[in-house]
């Protein structure tokens, strides 16, 4: 009898134990833990800039400049065991540029290798999302390569979002460990002599490291809004070596600037749903670094739906920023300074950008293609106030 | 440049002092929009780019804040 009994609760602790081996399998379906395409982004852009303050020829002469640029961004996920959500995020990117200030590097040859070059940039993204507990943690790995800069990047990040999913905190740091190999303006080259810094042919460090902390909350259901804290810390080679600087005893020498820079952005992003076809979009930044440039930045953003699918979206940014204490226009630098630059990008400014875009997410596809998610253009004119213009046109293209 | 700073300010006080009010899942239907992200789009990207090269500043913009020379 007591052998029966046994048998008994033996039996109906199996089946208790298969059924509830069956029901934790149903809560992770196999199929889900297998590599999941999420999206592909391919963004192309096309940017032509002129001007007159060139830096290499020391703050005179043009700045014409066109780059074309593309990436492709790859998006797959997948479910492990623990029910925990793992992101990979591949992309690669491909910018093409000519330069006519860079030509005058050496002015003798008609077109010399700096006159255009290639950067290509791939980098790998993990993520890993425990979505019931509203954490995740991130990794990345990322490389540049053009024809005279290599840089190799790491990141580490971690988010976590409220309960309620109306408050979301996230923290990230990076490092970027590059090597940028000396060129000097022709001039410069025969007896080495640039003047303080690293000389022709050197290979110079430029290490950058960063920390973005961002705090978004929702605060009804029409507006929402994110700030964020950037601190940023160079050290190496942040001169361009090849840029000239003319002093007011006519000397030439090459540009040299400190070994260190301290940066400390501080931006907010506030989103607002008007009404049933309206989002208005802002960005609002300030920035202060100990080169003695301050700068802000306000941008908004008016995206207006014309139809479920299809939105247009007008912009305008404005930017303005003081002088770097290092900056001096063409023969106004006197020997007696340390350091000197007569980069018109360290110079006071203001810009205007204004432009538009439109954006079409179709559900049966774009253009009929049930793949192509979404296509958005964007066309964008940049005015700075020491007469640098600039335009770019750029398009996305979603695949899901 | 006060203007700004005073506009700053002021987002910065709206996000701070915001009676945020608990908004349920099903109540997100307009928050959740495409259009509604806090970042930046993909489409700027490269707008991001050339603005941080033809800048002095950087950083807090969801961009790229290293690597890579920027210097043409």
């Amino acid at each position: 009898m007591k052998y029966i009994s046994l048998t008994i609760v033996a039996l109906y602790l199996g089946i208790i134990a298969s059924f509830a081996q069956s029901i934790k399998k149903d809560s992770i379906p196999y199929e889900k833990r297998k590599l999941k395409f999420e999206q592909a982004d391919l963004v192309n852009s096309y940017y032509h800039q002129d001007g007159n303050n060139s830096a290499v020829t020391g703050g005179v002469g043009t700045e014409k400049l066109t780059d074309f640029s593309n990436t492709f961004d790859l998006k797959l996920s997948k479910y492990d065991k623990l029910g925990r959500k793992h992101t990979y995020n591949f992309e690669l990117g491909v910018d093409t540029y000519t330069s006519a200030s860079s030509d005058k590097i050496d002015p003798s040859t008609i077109t010399s290798p700096s006159y255009s070059d290639v950067r290509v940039y791939p980098s790998l993204s993990w993520d890993i999302a425990n979505e019931q507990k509203g954490k995740s943690i991130g990794f990345s790995i990322s490389t540049s390569v053009e024809y005279d800069y290599t840089s190799i990047g790491a990141g580490l990040s971690f988010a976590k979002s409220s309960k309620d999913q109306n408050t979301d905190f996230s923290a990230k740091i990076q490092a970027f460990f590059d090597t940028w190999k000396v060129i000097l303006p022709i001039e410069l080259r025969p007896n080495n002599d640039g003047y303080g810094g690293y000389q022709q042919n050197d290979n110079a460090p430029r290490n950058s490291f960063s920390a973005a902390f961002s705090l978004s909350q929702v605060i009804n259901k029409n507006l929402q809004a994110l700030i964020m804290v950037e601190p940023g810390y160079q050290t190496g080679l942040l001169a361009t070596r090849y840029q000239r600087v003319y002093f007011t005893n006519n000397v030439l020498k090459a540009e040299f600037l400190p070994s260190e820079r301290i940066k400390l952005p501080i931006g907010a992003r506030v989103n607002y749903f008007l009404g049933d076809h309206i989002v208005l979009r802002s960005f609002l930044r300030y920035y202060k670094d100990n080169w003695d440039i301050n700068s802000q930045t306000a941008e908004i953003e008016t995206s207006i739906k014309l139809s479920s699918f299809a939105s247009i979206s007008p912009f305008y940014r404005y930017y303005q920023q003081t002088q770097s204490k290092y900056f001096a226009a063409y023969g106004l630098h006197t020997t007696a300074q340390e350091f000197y630059s007569s980069d018109y990008d360290l110079s006071k400014f203001h810009s205007d950008y204004f432009g538009a875009g439109v954006r079409f997410a179709p559900p049966a596809g774009v253009l009929g293609i049930s793949r192509l998610s979404m296509l958005e253009l964007r066309y964008g004119h940049y005015k700075r106030s020491n007469g640098l213009n600039s335009n770019i046109i750029s398009m996305n293209l979603r695949f899901k | 440049m006060k203007k700004l700073k005073s506009l700053f300010l002021l987002a910065i006080s709206i996000i701070a002092f915001s009676s945020c009010s608990s908004i349920k899942a099903y109540e997100k239907m307009k928050i959740n929009d495409a259009e509604m992200e806090l970042s930046a789009r993909k489409a700027e990207k490269f707008e991001q780019n050339f603005q941080l090269y033809r800048e002095g500043s950087s950083g807090a913009n969801g961009g790229k804040s290293g690597g890579g020379c920027g210097c043409n």
